[in-house]
């Protein structure tokens, strides 16, 4: 087997083995989480028996460790479970499985992280570049500035600004981005203009910066030296010379930023009324929802290992000396 | 067709500055220099000289931090200097082209080598690229690469140094360039692999007439390869020359100087109190094996130079020695005793009498700390001194490497090459080692201050009785230095006798070999070598 495929194997063996002792983290600190479902459903009136009865209809009486065990049984056959919300102290059940009520929101995160990453990748990976080529001129030196003012504020505030903007002043995009499954593509995609450009006014400046330090950084090796005295043009240098090298920061901090699109983007997702997953989960945490806590708390860190994974994959497919070993 | 006479290159009253602490400093003061059409035009100086400014002052190039500040580099007619760097750019490579020091560092590890040997050719659309790429070919033939039909498709990490630096040349060749400047191109590559280096590029250059800018601080290699030599220093010419009344009868002083470095030669001595021995010695790097049982004596009181090629194992043997890489079999005796094999089951004692001194001064001091700090660490560590006790002996060590007490509160950075390898000298002494272990601790240094640190540690020999284990890839430092020589060859030692019998023939094939390779200050040697090689290789 080429020994890359059996990097890329390993790694995923030990993304695997880092999900385990996530999963392990999240379980234990949800269970240190104050209060509890039961009182928080029946209220502080009911009495100790049917709390007591209420808990055991949930699984919830049993010791920690054996509740983690078949936790992560369920979860490798596939299923996350059903969630404690839609019971009640009447015997009634109307709950749903976690999956389901899950898929809709991801699909809603996924959808604007992809769009935001389609837009800022690109834009990010263009202004790093051209900043470097032109480093320390009047073009550089405003791209830095404005980049680091985007990042610099609160994403909030980004948001209402461009709502004020962009919704009040002009009425070019909705301020209100919600949206549902039968919604046309077109619409989908007007209704998430503002948080999109919100989410790639807080990543760009990121990225942006990293591509153009790691340029930079590589200017002055003497092989670029070499280039330039092969008689290379400004911008073949840095395309042809130092970015093939600089693919594994850059593919770093990519992944970085594409992550906390689809974890961290909960304050968005409240100033414009978005459905996504950081909302349920901000929702189920109020409302002691363990199960669905737990499954987004896990697809939260897969997201994280998968994009690191992918980023490391990137690193090593892009440097020679692993791909061609000698 | 321009008329024959008139030069390829006139560079005249060339001055240029380099900016540091703040201000612009001169690096070149005024040289001259011309060169004709398929001339071969040496330069030779110190470090620091202005050797490789000047090199790419021919090309209208300045490094950042630097600055043309007069003069005029007229290449075939036209002033460089007074073109758009666009337009300059567009002879680079070309028409004159550049071979740079370190062939793996001037490499694009990105790359495959064939597609930067034509890079230049293929932007100037001088031919088509399929053309290019079968020139390339020829190319690398001529210049006697392994496999040259299939060595293009490698990356530069796939090929080893002295391969490395002949694709360099086919890069620089590839357009069929005018002028070629050769900057150091052989510095970093072992003499067994220089020679062959050497006579490939000088057989190209004379294929194909071009005209050559050499630049080196070795004057033997530069005799091999130039038809006239010109000295620099700091930033001056000394004197210009043709290359064989230059070695004969050189007019400056300083040129003299430089000449006689080579001559010093310490009379060896035998001696059968042995310090130091390692016996049937393996070591390892994970599962590569690197030494195989190896065997060195070192007498008391002596040196013994270890010589041979880059991953002999030379290194690899000193770090069994010190205990940072304990030996898979074998012993280590150490007067009279056995030496735990890893250092840290080794006594306080036992670490105080080995002690090592490195090649790269600069990496081996603690840059944040005074020189002070640095040699008063193993007099408080090993010997417990304090207060006045250790002024006193700090000011004695640093009479003996002959510094005063006002290098004391300097930093490494302030020091010269030189003068941190002394510094590094008088720390190894501090401990009162009865061994020095030292690692090619010249080969860094100029011609001069070799000689400096040379002499140094032979006075300190002959007062103090340290015995030297001397790693080193320069012959002419090991007759400088040696009372034995071990020769080392692939993880093997190939024989260890005292100098004079491993100097004088009949030798193993391998020291032949290595003997051989060293560049003599003839400029016929390397003629006369390839001729007797062939002689021997077809008979």
């Amino acid at each position: 087997m080429h020994p890359v495929l059996v990097t890329i194997v390993k790694r995923l063996l030990l993304g695997v083995v880092t999900l385990f002792v996530v999963s392990a983290i999240i379980f234990s600190s949800i269970s240190l989480l104050p209060g509890d479902f039961g009182e928080a459903v029946l209220g502080q009136a009911a009495t100790e028996d049917t709390v007591a009865a209420f808990r055991k209809e949930l699984g919830l009486d049993k010791p920690a460790p054996a509740r983690y065990l078949d936790w992560v049984k369920a979860v490798a056959k596939g299923d996350l479970g059903t969630s404690f919300s839609g019971r009640s102290a009447s015997g009634q059940d109307r709950s749903r499985s976690v999956a389901e009520m899950i898929a809709p929101r991801l699909k809603n995160t996924l959808f604007l992280a992809s769009v935001t990453a389609l837009i800022a990748v690109p834009l990010a990976l263009f202004l790093g570049l051209t900043a470097a080529l032109y480093r320390n001129s009047w073009y550089d030196r405003s791209v830095n500035v404005t980049t680091l003012t985007t990042i610099s504020m609160p994403e909030f505030f980004v948001a209402y600004v461009l709502i004020l903007i962009f919704a009040s002043l002009w009425k070019v995009f909705p301020s209100l981005a919600t949206v549902d499954i039968d919604m046309a593509m077109g619409e989908r995609l007007n209704r998430i203009a503002l948080p999109a450009i919100t989410l790639t006014l807080v990543i760009v400046a990121h990225m942006m910066r990293m591509t153009r330090a790691a340029i930079i950084n590589l200017l002055a090796s003497p092989y670029i030296e070499m280039a330039r005295l092969k008689g290379a043009s400004r911008s073949e240098v840095i395309l042809k010379h130092a970015l093939p090298n600089a693919w594994a920061p850059i593919a770093t901090v990519i992944a970085f930023n594409l992550a906390y699109l689809v974890v961290g983007v909960v304050v968005v997702e409240v100033v414009f009324v978005y459905p996504g997953i950081g909302q349920l989960m901000v929702d189920s945490v109020s409302s002691r929802d363990i199960p669905v806590v737990q499954a987004c708390a896990l697809i939260f860190a897969g997201t994280y290992i998968l994009l690191n994974l992918i980023a490391d994959v990137i690193g090593i497919v892009t440097n020679p000396r692993l791909l061609h070993p000698r | 067709m321009n008329d024959q006479d008139q030069p390829l290159m006139q560079m005249t009253d060339i001055h240029i500055e380099g900016y540091s602490d703040e201000r612009w400093h001169p690096i070149i003061k005024g040289v001259d220099l011309q060169l004709r059409r398929g001339q071969v035009l040496g330069i030779i100086g110190e470090s620091g000289a202005g050797k490789s400014t000047l090199g790419l002052a021919a090309m209208g190039f300045a490094r950042s931090g630097c600055r043309f500040t007069q003069g005029q580099v007229v290449f075939d007619g036209t002033d460089l200097l007074t073109l758009k760097e666009s337009q300059r750019r567009k002879l680079w490579g070309t028409r004159i082209a550049y071979v740079a020091q370190s062939a793996a560092a001037a490499f694009n590890p990105a790359h495959r080598l064939i597609d930067q040997t034509i890079e230049s050719a293929t932007r100037s659309q001088l031919r088509p690229e399929s053309e290019s790429r079968q020139d390339a070919i020829e190319l690398y033939e001529s210049l006697h690469l392994p496999d040259p039909a299939n060595i293009g498709e490698r990356y530069p990490h796939q090929v080893s140094g002295g391969q490395l630096q002949r694709v360099m040349t086919a890069m620089a060749m590839s357009s069929r360039p005018d002028l070629i400047i050769f900057d150091e191109p052989t510095t970093a590559l072992d003499v067994t692999t220089q020679v062959e280096v050497l006579a490939a590029m000088r057989e190209i250059v004379d294929k194909y007439h071009t005209a050559a800018i050499y630049i080196t601080h070795d004057l033997s290699v530069v005799a091999q390869m130039a038809d006239e030599i010109k000295v620099l220093r700091y930033g001056e010419e000394v004197e210009q020359a043709e290359t064989r009344s230059m070695l004969s009868s050189p007019k400056e002083k300083y040129t003299k100087s430089l000449w006689s470095v080579r001559s010093l030669e310490k009379p060896e001595s035998r001696s059968n109190d042995i310090v130091l021995a390692l016996k049937d010695i393996d070591a390892a790097y994970g599962k590569t094996q690197v030494l195989h049982g190896i065997n060195i004596e070192l007498p008391r009181g002596k040196t013994v130079a270890v010589v041979g090629e880059s991953g002999s194992g030379k290194s690899t043997a000193a770090r069994v020695v010190t205990g940072l890489l304990p030996q898979s079999q074998g012993t280590v005796m150490f007067n009279g005793d056995v030496l735990p094999p890893a250092l840290k089951d080794r006594t306080p004692d036992q670490l105080r009498r080995i002690q090592m001194i490195y090649q790269m001064a600069d990496t081996a001091m603690n840059p944040r700390q005074t020189v002070e700090n640095i040699i008063a660490r193993p007099l408080e560590f090993f010997h417990d001194m304090k207060g006045l006790e250790k002024e006193k002996r700090l000011l004695e060590l640093l009479s003996m490497i002959e510094l005063d007490e006002s290098f004391l509160d300097r930093y490494p950075a302030e020091l010269s090459g030189g003068q941190k390898q002394r510094i590094c000298i008088a720390r190894a002494l501090a401990a009162e080692p009865d061994v020095i272990i030292c690692d090619e601790v010249t080969s860094a240094l100029d011609q001069i201050v070799q000689e400096g640190i040379l002499k140094l540690l032979l006075r300190l020999q002959e007062e103090f009785g340290i015995s030297y284990l001397f790693i080193t890839h320069d012959i002419a430092t090991v007759k400088a230095i040696s009372d034995e020589i071990v020769v080392m060859y692939q993880g093997k030692v190939v024989e260890q006798g005292l100098k004079s019998q491993i100097l004088s023939p009949p030798h193993p094939e391998y020291t032949e070999l290595l003997l051989s390779s060293v560049p003599e200050m003839d400029p016929d040697w390397l003629t006369g070598l390839l001729a007797s090689r062939d002689g021997r290789a077809g008979a």
